[in-house]
């Protein structure tokens, strides 16, 4: 079980989490050339190592997570909202 | 190389079995070779076979990392079958089926290709007519496929689990009577020896770790044990194609990398004579019996990207209630080994035979949950592009192009999503 430290929730098991996968593609503007979304919807840099990946917690408070992993080891390296802006929203509104 | 044969197997019986010798030679490199394949699994050992044995071609090389058969070779739940739809899979897994049906004769060598049917359940009306059109469209293709009904179902395989009130009842079967499985070491073993018996060099321990290139061509190959350069270069290392494809300064590839548990029960007496998939309308469960016995079993992917070669275990609970839930009769048997295999997922689940963006470059990649079945076809396709430099028509839309031209072979029709293709 790889253990994700929700920052909302606190220690989790990833079964309770839905992967969405790569974190770092940045999609292109409605406009751009159709080259640059068959890029980012196609390719992939596929990384054997710690790279940035999207994980929602589906059973829990169901925000998306961006998640610093280790592809070799499963090791996580860190977890932030993936919205960066989300806690102040949360504040604001409680 | 010697013959195997009856006459061989007695004639040893009176020699105290000292007339074997070493079936292949594990060969130290030389300078130079024409054609390079990378990757010594079934697909790379196969397409160095076909090329030394359909176009008399010498001085080929196979570079493996660890050793012959350790790696995904080993690691499947060796199912082979051809119950496949879409244009261009449809002839390909066909032609690797009749490959497979005349291998152990092929390469002289027993592969235990057994016909024993595969048998996919479905569970729910809906698709009954799925299976209907999958069936029909393999027929009029030149396959073989029956439908089954529950009545006749319960017959063939009466232990399965038929009652009422189970979560995704059985409706019937899709049956391909010409599929099933094999030894999937002796395919390796097979292909090295027979390979080997050309000419072909199956270099073991030789790990790639540089490539060479000058103006768009591969000049050769630092491994570690040395630099090799090679006319043609073949890559067929699915599970890590991205790493090298990054080796040659290449790019991305439309493939991640995920990881694929199987799992293998104690030995117990014949218990199931087929191929059973828990499948369409259901979930994603498949189970075959061994010849030594043991089940041999497997479900779906990890979900998650990874080149780790170690499974999870929310995947080990979830196969295991499939299992207990399609054959109840297997709850109390023990897991005797349970492994993981790091596979090329692709964003339609087809794989990739062809050229590439280097002019002596050619790419094989992209077998998602299923190499297995298709290492007899990979090689003699991949074989076939190496040698004649242009695809052969039955894979001719099987590149790294067919996202862009919107030309995708999407089976499940997941859509470009890796993990939904296991």
């Amino acid at each position: 079980m790889i253990i994700i430290k929700c920052p909302f929730c606190g220690s989790r098991g990833h079964n309770e989490f839905k992967y969405g996968g790569d974190g770092s593609i940045k999609y292109p503007d409605l406009h751009d050339p159709i080259t640059d979304w068959h890029d980012a919807v196609f390719q992939r840099k596929n990384i054997a190592g710690i790279q940035t990946e999207t994980w929602q917690h589906i059973h829990g408070c169901r925000m998306w997570l961006l998640v610093d992993r280790d592809t070799l080891t499963h090791k996580i390296i860190s977890v932030r909202p993936a919205n960066p802006n989300i806690i102040n929203i949360l504040e604001k509104n409680s | 190389m010697k013959q195997f044969s009856t006459w061989q197997v007695l004639k040893n019986g009176f020699i105290n079995q000292k007339g074997w010798k070493r079936q292949w030679e594990d060969a130290a490199p030389k300078k130079n070779y024409d054609i390079i394949i990378v990757g010594g699994g079934l697909h790379g050992l196969a397409t160095a076979y076909y090329l030394a044995k359909n176009f008399k071609l010498k001085n080929i090389a196979v570079l493996e990392k660890n050793w012959i058969g350790g790696g995904n070779a080993g690691r499947n739940t060796t199912i082979i079958r051809s119950n496949y739809m879409l244009k261009g899979n449809r002839e390909f897994y066909e032609h690797s089926l009749k490959l497979w049906e005349n291998l152990s004769h092929e390469l002289n060598y027993n592969v235990m290709f057994s016909q024993r049917s595969h048998v996919s359940l479905y569970h729910s009306p809906s698709a009954i007519d799925n299976a209907s059109r999958r069936y029909n469209i393999m027929l009029n293709t030149g396959s073989d496929a029956e439908l089954w009904s529950l009545k006749t179902l319960k017959k063939k395989i009466p232990h399965l689990n038929y009652s009422d009130d189970s979560r995704f009842p059985i409706y019937g079967a899709l049956v391909q009577k010409r599929a099933g499985t094999a030894r999937h070491d002796a395919v390796a073993w097979g292909y090295a020896r027979a390979a080997n018996n050309l000419g072909v060099d199956i270099i073991q321990n030789c790990e790639v770790n540089g490539v060479i290139t000058k103006n768009n061509n591969i000049v050769s190959l630092n491994t570690s044990k040395g630099n090799i350069q090679g006319g043609k270069v073949g890559f067929a290392v699915a599970g890590h194609s991205s790493i090298l494809w990054q080796m040659a300064n290449l790019g991305n590839l439309p493939i991640e990398s995920h990881k694929l548990q199987a799992f293998v029960t104690e030995p117990i007496k014949p218990l199931l004579d087929q191929v059973v998939v828990f499948s369409v309308g259901g979930a994603h469960f498949y189970i075959s019996q061994s010849d030594k016995g043991g089940l041999v079993f497997g479900g779906d992917i990890d979900w998650y990207k990874s080149y780790a070669q170690k499974g999870n275990l929310p995947i080990v609970q979830d196969v295991a209630e499939c299992a207990i839930s399609v054959l109840p009769c297997i709850s109390r048997l023990k897991l005797l080994r349970h492994w993981s295999g790091v596979v090329d997922m692709s964003m339609d689940g087809s794989f990739f035979i062809c050229k590439t963006p280097l002019n002596n470059l050619y790419l094989n990649a992209g077998w998602n949950y299923g190499g297995f079945k298709a290492s007899p076809a990979s090689g003699w396709y991949f074989a076939d592009l190496i040698a004649n430099d242009r695809p052969n028509r039955v894979i001719q839309n099987h590149n790294l192009k067919r996202f862009e031209k919107g030309y995708q072979i999407d089976e499940r029709g997941a859509g470009p999503d890796p993990k939904l293709h296991g």
